[in-house]
């Protein structure tokens, strides 16, 4: 058997039980390999549930900075029976399969083509511990001891970890070192370290952080100055206002009273959630709820209400796979064009498509300035992929001389000058008109909001021809909006080459490593990530210059595809379709597969598109 | 359609404290049919602002979708108006009353509105205790879709359209107490002297509070055999007593018999004085207000006035703990924490 030989290039998955404290003892592994510079990207792959099921914890480890999730286990660590055939059916020919001896491993589970460790972890925690809970806990711990002999990892890096993790309280850091001890002295003493895959310190780093977009999404409103949040909980949504309410906690209370200079509401349901953020937001403050896939559908009635009355309104979508409840604990991008036309009648909404915890914090801060220029529901578009899983990201920062654009707000100085005031009256040619704040002055300004009809002083109408005017005065500031939307960035292939790959959010990182890959193999393609909708011009000027385009998406019915052929008509023949929608995030060796396939000749797209996709598992 | 009132008035109309008369609490002419309860509803609000010396635009009335509804465009013309989404006036208003605690917030539905679709956010509003007025233009059918029962109307109530209903009546008083409602009130739309000064002390009541106001449907549902006709309303209704509303500033003038009445004090320094008629009920007592409209419903009457206050509870803002000043008045300074916690952040996060 030729055992896979690597540094720091390999994915590790961990199989555990939910509910049983593994997450944390993952999460120090990853970050202790973080800590010595070399690039991680773990992903926790976990049920409904609160105990007692499967949950997976994969890393990938790359010293190139590949992030995406690249397909096909080297290590798989196992420490729960349920799934364990599954486990090390899934590891790759010259990899690990590393699991608890102390039961015996069923023969009918042994494979020649890999290397088989068996580490006695519920032995070493039964002669350790007499605490039921703690031979639980301190198993997580005492493997990743182990696994720090295995790999080479730097034994004091984890004990700087523990340090950092308990602030320093000795009765929590010593029995976590010493169960660290336990298992590093176990692989030390009993099997051959290390082992041909593990980690070697690097700088391939930098100033890079760690960190969920769910937390940098709360931070960005809370840097961009939301006051009133109301949510429902739903996975994966729920951290976003908690990561708010944290930090609002820390910097958020008056010094002098006490009191909090911010609102949370848990709402009834999403209806009432997204009904709080349009009251407050047409009073003047800077609010915003989170949710994902069937949040959005009970909010559609209310972002056509906003979108009419155009009242700024912010919205954190994080996707997860649906329909209906589908799998509420994995990833997708499948909500596209149920956010991009949400509500009844004709609607369109402009989404921000963040593929970074950075971004995540930039966009969420950017969201209510655009929301309040723009007057219109701003719906950003992140996933359970980048919200609830550490990503490696460029460090957060903020402008401190950074005003916040609140928007066209006619004040009662304004007012007592005789400034005219019409609620829907286009008076600079942007299509975007002024509004006032309810009590701004006590005879002049005042108007009635309706989410029927209404003419440009905001008096009811049923005049066609009014409302007519008034739904092509959105169209044109649809052309506005344009104007302010992130742009697209693009990556040049440096090559001669007429076909190019187009993606979103978290499709990037494996996009770009897809396009590596073919690279080797003489197959060049450009590409170009989209940040908004609306699309802006460059995007179609950029897919009439290629010869094809190909549309990376996460969901099966290629959304954003339909989007760019139903906002800028071109022909189905123009775009073409990589996709994955069973749940996993997106892999490199999948783009790079289907890509290749079609490249290949067989490019004619089969009817059922699911024919041209492959495994995340498989190899390229 | 809205048509705007003839500017034209009276040049000795009274002026309140502010200087305003009642003309400058008024809003477009009603396009509800001719007799319509809602109408007085509206007559009954503006008198009240007039009367209460609120500023105009210091009031932000609120609705969802319905004829009741339609009425915030009849009153407080200098006031920000919202006409939301069917049922969902609630969370409007707690999202505007949380942005800006200031104002005062009148949320106006209707008993298809609240009842029915509405309910859920109803109830909700009621149990944060959101400082704000909820009126439900009671009429026990959806006028605008012509006619069809409510979940308000009684068991073997009949419309015009003759078929008796089939369902037990949600009664919204009761809801709302059971909800935890701080002020909870019914009145009557053909009953001026009772409804004004139960919306005075609404609007003075710090907390939810709830007036169901019984409002006649003229065009369906105002036959003989409806429990919700002027006729019957008239004949059936039983006061729990009268209220008298005194403005803070105001001298008491009048001469009450001591032992017969009641003084609460209100939020805002105004009092309210209470005759009670009907000795049973304690209104300062949930479980008393809870079987007197138990008892009635049994009886076949309909309770009408006051009914349940609680002057002592805290409302949303109070419990939210948040900041005296309205929060659409914060800016960067107090909202931003600077990029210095940002370096302290990513420090943490490597």
């Amino acid at each position: 058997m030729k055992r896979i030989e690597s540094i720091n290039d390999f994915v590790i998955k961990f199989a555990n039980v939910n509910g049983t404290g593994s997450a944390s003892a993952n999460n120090l592994f990853a970050k202790a390999l973080f800590r010595m510079g070399v690039p991680v990207s773990p992903k926790n792959i976990f049920p409904s549930n609160i105990q007692g099921l499967p949950t997976w914890y994969e890393v990938r480890v790359n010293d190139k900075g590949y992030l995406g999730r690249r397909g096909g286990i080297d290590i798989a660590l196992s420490v729960n029976p349920q799934s364990m055939a599954d486990d090390i059916r899934e590891v790759l020919p010259g990899g690990y399969f590393i699991y608890d001896d102390t039961k015996p491993l069923d023969l009918r589970l042994w494979r020649d083509d890999i290397t088989i460790i068996g580490l006695p972890l519920s032995r070493l925690c039964n002669e350790n511990y007499d605490d039921p809970r703690q031979r639980q806990l301190f198993k997580n711990v005492i493997y990743v001891g182990a696994l720090a002999a295995l790999l080479d990892i730097d034994f004091k890096v984890l004990t700087g970890l523990l340090e950092d993790q308990f602030k320093g309280k000795k009765n929590l850091v010593l029995p976590n070192t010493h169960a660290l001890e336990l298992g590093y002295h176990y692989a030390q003493a009993n099997i051959a370290c290390p082992l041909s895959i593990r980690v070697e310190k690097s700088d391939k780093v930098g100033d890079k952080i760690l960190l969920d977009g769910n937390t940098a999404l709360g931070l960005g409103a809370l840097y961009g100055g939301a006051t009133v949040a109301a949510w429902y909980p739903i996975t994966p949504s729920t951290s976003v206002v908690d990561a708010f309410e944290k930090y609002a906690k820390r910097v958020r209370i008056d010094p002098g009273t006490g009191r909090r200079n911010y609102a949370i509401v848990q709402a009834e349901d999403e209806l009432s959630a997204i009904g709080m953020v349009i009251g407050a937001s047409w009073n003047g403050a800077r609010s915003f709820t989170a949710t994902s896939g069937p949040g959005i559908s009970l909010m559609s009635e209310f972002l056509g209400l906003a979108y009419f009355a155009e009242i700024p309104t912010v919205l954190f979508n994080v996707q997860r796979a649906g329909p209906s409840t589908g799998m509420p604990t994995r990833t997708q991008q499948s909500d596209i064009l149920a956010c991009a036309y949400a509500s009844h009648g004709d609607t369109k909404q402009v989404l921000l498509f963040p593929s970074t915890p950075k971004e995540c914090f930039d966009f969420g801060a950017l969201s209510f300035d655009l929301a309040e220029r723009l007057q219109t529901p701003i719906i950003l578009m992140t996933d359970l992929d980048l919200g609830m899983n550490d990503n490696m990201s460029e460090p957060l920062a903020w402008d401190d001389a950074r005003k916040y654009d609140r928007g066209k707000v006619m004040t009662a100085q304004q007012l007592e000058d005789g400034m005219e005031f019409g609620r829907y009256l286009d008076v600079d040619g942007d299509a975007i008109c002024y509004r006032t704040y309810p009590g701004t002055h006590p005879t002049k300004g005042a108007f009635f909001t309706r989410g029927t009809s209404r003419n440009e002083y905001a008096v009811y109408t049923e005049k066609g021809e009014e409302y007519e005017a008034n739904m092509l005065r959105l169209l044109r500031k649809w052309d506005t909006i344009n104007e302010y939307v992130p742009a697209p960035i693009t990556v040049d292939c440096g090559r001669q080459t007429d076909t190019a790959v187009l993606y979103f959010g978290t499709s990037e990182e494996s996009s770009l490593e897809a396009l590596d890959y073919l690279a080797l193999e003489g197959i060049y393609l450009n590409a170009m990530r989209v940040r908004a909708f609306p699309f802006n011009y460059e995007v179609q000027e950029y897919i009439e210059r290629h010869k094809e385009v190909f549309v990376v998406e996460q969901n099966r019915d290629a959304q954003l595809r339909t989007l760019l052929m139903a906002e800028f008509e071109f022909g189905p023949d123009k775009l073409k379709s990589v996709l994955c929608f069973d749940g996993t995030p997106i892999s490199a060796r999948n783009i790079g597969k289907q890509i290749k396939n079609y490249l290949k000749g067989d490019n004619v797209l089969p009817l059922h598109r699911n024919v041209n996709l492959v495994r995340a598992g498989e190899s390229l | 359609m809205s048509y705007q009132v003839p500017k034209f008035r009276h040049p000795d109309l009274p002026l309140n404290d502010l200087g305003y008369t009642k003309a400058d609490y008024e809003g477009t002419i009603s396009t509800l049919c001719a007799g319509c309860g809602h109408d007085s509803i509206s007559g009954s609000i503006v008198r009240a602002c007039h009367e209460l010396s609120i500023e105009p635009h210091k009031i932000a009335k609120l609705s969802g979708i319905g004829c009741s509804s339609k009425t915030p465009a009849y009153f407080l013309g200098k006031s920000h108006g919202f006409n939301s989404v069917h049922g969902r006036m609630p969370s409007v208003v707690t999202g505007a009353a949380l942005a800006n605690r200031d104002l005062v917030y009148l949320g106006v539905s209707g008993d298809g509105d609240t009842a029915s679709i509405g309910m859920g956010q109803f109830t909700h509003v009621a149990r944060r205790n959101l400082n704000m007025v909820y009126i439900v233009m009671n009429n026990g059918c959806y006028g605008l879709t012509k006619g069809q029962d409510s979940a308000t109307a009684d068991r073997g109530s009949a419309s015009k359209k003759g078929d008796p209903n089939i369902y037990s009546a949600i009664d919204l008083c009761g809801t709302a107490l059971q909800m935890g409602a701080t002020f909870v009130a019914r009145s009557f739309s053909g009953d001026k002297e009772q409804l004004l000064p139960l919306i005075k002390a609404a609007m003075s009541h710090r907390g939810f509070a709830f007036i169901d106001v019984v409002s006649p449907c003229v065009t369906f549902n105002n036959n003989p055999q409806s429990t919700k006709s002027y006729e019957f309303v008239r004949e059936h209704s039983e006061a729990t007593g009268t209220i008298d509303f005194v403005p803070m500033h105001k001298e008491i003038t009048a001469q009450y018999q001591p032992g017969s009445s009641h003084e609460v004090t209100m939020h805002d320094g105004s009092s309210l004085r209470l005759y009670k008629a009907d000795e049973s009920l304690n209104p300062f007592d949930r479980r008393s207000a809870i079987t007197a409209l138990e008892d009635h419903r049994y009886s076949g009457s309909i309770l009408t006035g006051l009914i349940y206050i609680n002057e002592d509870s805290r409302d949303l803002h109070e419990v939210l703990e948040t900041s005296q000043r309205p929060l659409n008045q914060l800016d960067e300074a107090d909202l931003c924490p600077g990029n210095k916690m940002l370096i302290n952040i990513n420090a943490s996060l490597r």
